[in-house]
């Protein structure tokens, strides 16, 4: 049992530093080299733009499971659905909008990045990359990593956006809630720090998807089973350091106020 | 030009190069033959700094690359070779045209505008054309392989290490991919390191031949000595024979 225990710790060490090791390379050949223009673009159009439509339906729908909650428990509590925006607004900019947007892209796009580049490593293609000149940091994880940090708080926004309609719609058409006293609720009560809460938290979860996802692509090993592995790996680490992640972040920005 | 000390390199429990001594002579075409498993793949990828060897010293050109760390002096490295894989290594996201013409915006100074000339004439060299359009999944696996071989060729590299160039192909184009390989040698004086199961084509284009056996140089002898070596292991090769020191080995 301990023997298990301690072949895990080293395990985990030897991926966190693996995994250290590749950040430091992001950082080198980021201000050493070209960034990979087109590149760039056109993961920040696979991991960002094509995520949009799945990250507004997820939020639009806890949105509406938000006020509908909401508005039924305030009906029984206090007699009238009040604060609904309110609490919709407060739960997605702070907390369900960042998290459950890097949830979606960590299992769409994250999920797409480690087979990916799981499969260029199984099939020497990141080696030939090493032989033509390039670096897999600069020419396959950096643009990603990029893509990734840019599209997550974009993503965030707009999902936000369409939870908040999502409630709005059952707040209106469900509980009857005028659609001025909903937004009132929203905009009373909901400042630039709550905002800048979900937005410095997504920019973490971000940053943190694409070097999992990443790392889990370049150290593939054993074939097609391999990179099944690593995939599965990825958006299981990805999903569990997410909600770590967020559970810190709240305390700190929380003691420092924003 | 390429001198070899001592190499060793294991994987987990398993030492795959136990001591390999070589000398590479610049401008010759040295083949390195040996059963599978023996270490002939892990050998051209320490010399091209694939793999870090775990001990011994691969010196090129006078100079020690065993343990390069900085990527800059890595890269910088690699530029004098060029590597064709067992299997290709095409990018797949890319077309056979951005594949060949990949290795010129690192490794060169060529303008775009002549990113598809190169393309085409690379290919030629291969007998292909008229498919710079296709993607690598359309293409069969000999195919593949000459695309890669193409992509090696367009960055005019100094010394070429070739993975099993002719496993896969038709005797005739192995045997115009063994034609290329002594053009490249005769006409710009390209090095040459090959890996290969034919024995063909090895007599045919190598000034050195050496046979790995066992994670060590069994033999290295020029193409004429080695064919008429005594050494049984090396004999037993040439013949292709199934009886002999190899085989008691793999009962054993």
């Amino acid at each position: 049992m301990f023997k298990a225990l301690g072949r895990f710790v080293l395990k985990s060490l030897e991926q966190i530093g693996q995994a250290s090791s590749m950040v430091y390379a992001c950082i080198f050949w980021f201000f050493k080299s070209k960034l990979e223009f087109a590149q760039t673009m056109q993961q920040t159009v696979k991991i960002g733009v094509e995520s949009l439509i799945v990250a507004a339906l997820t939020s639009l729908f806890t949105g509406m499971v938000l006020a509908l909650q909401a508005g039924t428990t305030m009906q029984s509590i206090l007699g009238e659905p009040i604060y609904i925006g309110t609490l919709v607004g407060f739960s997605l900019v702070r907390e369900l909008g960042p998290v459950l947007t890097a949830f979606v892209v960590a299992g769409r796009a994250g999920a797409a990045v480690t087979a990916e580049i799981g499969t260029m490593r199984v099939t020497e293609q990141i080696d030939a990359l090493h032989t033509l000149g390039t670096d897999p940091v600069r020419y396959l994880v950096i643009p990603r990593l990029i893509a990734f940090t840019v599209s997550i708080p974009i993503l965030t926004l707009f999902a936000n956006i369409s939870g908040m309609f999502g409630g709005y719609l059952v707040s209106v058409y469900g509980l009857g809630v005028s659609g001025h006293t909903y937004f009132e609720d929203i905009t009373t009560f909901i400042g630039a720090g709550d905002l800048m809460h979900g937005f410095i938290k997504s920019i973490a979860f971000a940053f943190m998807i694409g070097v999992v996802c990443c790392y889990k692509g370049l150290y593939t090993k054993g074939g097609a089973e391999g990179v099944g592995k690593a995939t599965t790996q990825a958006v299981v680490v990805s999903m569990v350091m997410i909600l770590v992640f967020d559970y810190f972040l709240t305390a700190i920005l929380n003691a420092l106020g924003i | 030009m390429i001198e070899i000390k001592n190499l060793q390199k294991h994987f987990g429990d398993k030492q795959i190069l136990r001591g390999v001594n070589l000398n590479i002579k610049e401008g010759e075409v040295t083949t390195i033959i040996g059963g599978s498993g023996t270490g002939k793949s892990t050998l051209i990828k320490c010399i091209i700094r694939l793999l870090e060897p775990d001990g011994g010293n691969i010196i090129v050109n006078g100079y020690d690359i065993t343990h390069i760390k900085s990527q800059m002096a890595l890269a910088n490295l690699r530029r004098k070779f060029g590597y064709l894989f067992q299997e290709g290594a095409l990018f797949d996201s890319l077309t056979v045209g951005e594949n060949v013409v990949f290795g010129l915006k690192y490794l060169t100074d060529i303008p775009k505008a002549d990113y598809a000339k190169i393309a085409k004439e690379k290919l030629a060299l291969v007998g292909l054309k008229d498919i710079e359009h296709l993607k690598p999944s359309e293409l069969s696996g000999g195919m593949k392989k000459r695309v890669s071989l193409a992509r090696v060729l367009a960055t005019n590299p100094k010394v070429i290490l070739y993975d099993e160039p002719t496993s896969g192909l038709d005797p005739i184009m192995s045997q115009i991919i063994n034609e290329l390989v002594l053009d490249l040698k005769h006409k710009l004086g390209v090095t040459s390191i090959v890996i290969t199961h034919d024995m063909k084509s090895a007599f045919e284009i190598s000034d050195t031949l050496v046979m790995l056996y066992n994670g060590i140089v069994e033999l290295a002898a020029p193409a004429e000595k080695f064919k008429k070596t005594k050494n049984p292991y090396a004999k037993q090769f040439i013949d292709g024979s199934s009886k002999g020191p190899i085989q008691m080995q793999i009962r054993n």
